[in-house]
């Protein structure tokens, strides 16, 4: 059997410091440019046919040729979600679809129905094939499968602990793909069907209406009689996980070797995208420069913290999740900043930023602008105007364009946000 | 093109065999959840060893479930297992994972495997896949409609089984997910067991349903609200040719799933005599089954003749 590498000097030494892909979701082609704008190595988007998130925008053919040749310029990949369970209707069409995706530029497709796997690798074979998460592959065994049957990439399950990802690493030679950050199953991903059945909406379709999330009464059937399992007072049964947050796990995950760090949440806002590819990136980059100096800053964990929808906590990573890794009460805005807006132009001349409006802020607001390098400040909003000039109180409308004077040079892309407490 | 359906049942004990074989069960399904998922009763190795041999007099078929998902320190004991399993003569390896696939070829064990993996067996494709990697017989998923089963019949190059009756999985978590509600709720000595003879439900006030949970070794597992039951729209799939009818007997009891066994065994005797005469006793056969079901527990086609959207 085999031990942690992490113990042993000369493992360590040869896994060491190769830089792990950052790997962040794009829900349209905006979040795609800022993901890789703010560090992402590669992102993964999906086709408007044969992905989950049917509701998460998704890329047409042409949306994706623009996203590969944008993430070119970058050196950056692009991977498209094809990771339905396929049912016999939606066979058809799928190998034009595949052969479009090898033709536009995509490096690869996230897959879990091995029928897709096969059709890929027989009609599109430059597209790399990743075995996606829905597989919910747990051992080294399995893996080695997957690799014999041709595959580059394997997703491991969100149930895999970082002990299971070094002897995974350790007996099979293929790359290693595991979820950092963001949102997850709390099943084992593919082998839940409530949606199914409360719904009849198809989870392994797309459909997923997260009836994990609801509240339940947990009953007790003895002898024809229900029992309550709680009282009056108690907080309803549910299965909301915490999200997963690894940031501070950064650091083993490259001594052991993995090779691409993901970031889950098509549907996030680019301010999210933003602030977790950023700090992400910075940790990645620190680590890597110089290990035996590396410090985890108290100010990465603080910035993550302002894109948190939910709670976080590390998940499987090192035993099986206690009460304490779910959420047990209506607690979804753990994050007390709001994204307010995207820059658009500076002029240096005159310290002015244009920028767009992404939700109301006022003259007098405490905002902060940050930028892919984490440079960040913040300021008050002195004279607000709108794009005529005009002096304005607040900026209202969606999208709307405003000026006003900063007190630091701030780029296009950097983004704002301002503090709602 | 017709043909008569191997009927699989799911004891609950070895002792049960017997009785279930009387009763038309042409074969057996039986396991622990150390290698298996959701099982009617847990038969340890001495009892897969006596189910095999009582199986076996009666001339029937007993099948391993080695279902379970697997992580990495399973993996010797699955080993271990598989030689057992051929040692005691089982007629074949129910999986879903693809070590156990890994494992019979790399410790040359020669014993058919059926890969059934619940949820995702969903078309055709697949199941000729997993077909080249192995497998003898696929378990379609239950979240199939009648025309979709029989098109992968159609287009299968292995053996077809379906759930034709009693309850399905909808849900499975490695965490434990009732005792983690109870500790949070700081009332864990009330409950200690979490097992599946405790009789929990979770109740969904919007639906009114009550989905029955339990925890055991593999995590925590959420049932369907009822209990699905085809005895009465069986034809096409009979004539699809369909090679295996399931009928699942976890959180039943032993006289119900002997009812149930001989009711599915008569339908499909009838139907083989006469399409006529099965057509008649339609009604007879469901109302029948309506007065096996436990109270509380509803009957519904699951979802053969229902679309899901996405």
């Amino acid at each position: 059997m085999v031990e942690a590498v992490l113990d042993d000097k000369g493992k360590e030494k040869q896994f060491a410091r190769k830089k792990p892909e950052l790997l962040l979701p794009a829900g349209n082609l905006e979040k795609l440019k800022t993901a890789v704008h703010y560090g992402a190595d590669a992102v993964y988007i999906g086709g408007r046919e044969f992905g989950l998130r049917s509701n998460a925008g998704n890329f047409s053919l042409e949306e994706m040729k623009e996203g590969a040749v944008f993430a070119k310029k970058y050196n950056a990949s692009v991977y498209v979600t094809t990771n339905i369970y396929a049912h016999n209707e939606n066979m058809s069409g799928l190998k034009e679809y595949l052969q479009n995706l090898e033709s536009i530029g995509v490096a690869g497709i996230i897959v879990a129905d091995p029928f897709i796997i096969e059709m890929a690798q027989t009609y599109a074979p430059n597209l790399e094939v990743h075995l996606s998460t829905q597989q919910s592959l747990a051992n080294w065994l399995a893996v080695k499968f997957w690799k014999e049957q041709g595959l580059e990439r394997v997703v491991l399950a969100r149930e895999v602990s970082l002990q299971e990802m070094l002897e995974i690493k350790r007996n099979v030679d293929i790359e290693i793909e595991t979820f950092v950050h963001g949102a997850m199953c709390i099943s084992y991903s593919g082998r839940c069907v409530l949606s199914n059945h409360m719904t009849a909406r198809d989870s392994n379709r797309g459909g997923c209406c997260q009836s994990c999330r609801w509240n339940y009464d947990l009953v007790q059937h003895t002898q024809n009689k229900e029992t309550p399992l709680y009282s009056e007072d108690d907080v309803p049964f549910s299965m909301s996980p915490k999200d997963l947050n690894l940031i501070e796990s950064i650091p083993k995950l490259i001594e052991a070797g993995i090779d691409s760090l993901k970031v889950e949440g098509r549907m996030k806002s680019i301010h999210y995208i933003a602030t977790v590819a950023s700090v992400y990136r910075n940790v990645i980059d620190e680590y890597c420069r110089n290990p035996e100096v590396f410090q985890m800053k108290t100010e990465w964990i603080e910035e993550l913290n302002k894109c948190a929808n939910r709670k976080t906590a590390p998940a499987f990573f090192e035993n099986i999740p206690s009460y304490k890794e779910q959420l047990w009460e209506d607690n979804k805005k753990a994050s007390p900043y709001q994204f307010t807006g995207v820059v658009l132009d500076y002029d240096d001349d005159t310290n002015t930023v244009t920028l767009q409006q992404r939700n109301i802020f006022k003259k007098g607001d405490i905002v902060e602008f940050f930028g892919p390098e984490g440079n960040s400040f913040k300021q008050r909003v002195r004279e607000l105007y709108n794009d005529k000039n005009k002096t304005i109180d607040a900026a209202r409308h969606p999208l709307q364009v405003v000026k006003f004077e900063v007190e630091q040079k701030v780029q296009p892309w950097d983004m704002m946000r301002k503090y709602t407490e | 093109m017709f043909k008569k359906p191997e009927l699989l049942v799911t004891p609950q004990q070895a002792e049960d065999i017997a009785p279930l074989a009387a009763a038309g069960a042409d074969a057996f399904l039986a396991g622990e959840q150390a290698f298996g998922l959701r099982l009617a009763g847990e038969f340890r190795k001495s009892d897969m060893e006596k189910a095999v041999q009582l199986a076996h007099q009666s001339g029937k078929k007993l099948y391993a479930a080695v279902n379970a998902i697997f992580h990495n320190n399973q993996l010797p004991t699955l080993k271990e297992y598989m030689h057992f399993l051929q040692q005691i003569g089982v007629d074949a390896v129910v999986f879903g994972d693809p070590a156990v696939l890994m494992t019979a070829k790399t410790e040359a064990i020669d014993i058919p495997l059926y890969w059934n993996t619940e949820t995702t067996a969903t078309n055709w494709g697949s199941v000729n896949y997993w077909g080249k990697n192995g497998a003898e017989r696929a378990v379609l998923a239950r979240e199939l409609n009648l025309d979709a089963i029989t098109e992968i019949k159609e287009q299968a190059g292995i053996d077809i089984e379906i759930q034709v009756h009693g309850m399905t999985c909808m849900f499975q978590s490695k965490r434990k997910l009732v005792g983690n509600y109870m500790e949070f709720q700081g009332r864990n000595v009330q409950i200690e067991r979490r097992d599946k003879e405790r009789g929990l439900h979770l109740y969904d006030p919007e639906r009114d349903a009550r989905y029955p949970v339990f925890e055991d070794k593999n995590g925590t597992h959420i049932m369907s609200p009822r209990d699905m039951c085809i005895i009465d729209e069986l034809d096409d799939l009979l004539e699809a040719g369909i090679d295996a009818f399931k009928i699942e007997g976890i959180l039943k009891d032993t006289a119900y799933l002997q009812g149930i066994t001989a009711l599915y065994k008569e339908a499909i005797e009838d139907y083989n005599k006469n399409a006529a005469l099965y057509n008649e006793k339609r009604e007879d056969y469901a109302n029948r089954a309506q007065r096996l079901q436990p109270k509380g527990r509803q009957l519904d086609t699951g979802f053969f003749f229902k679309e899901t959207v996405y």
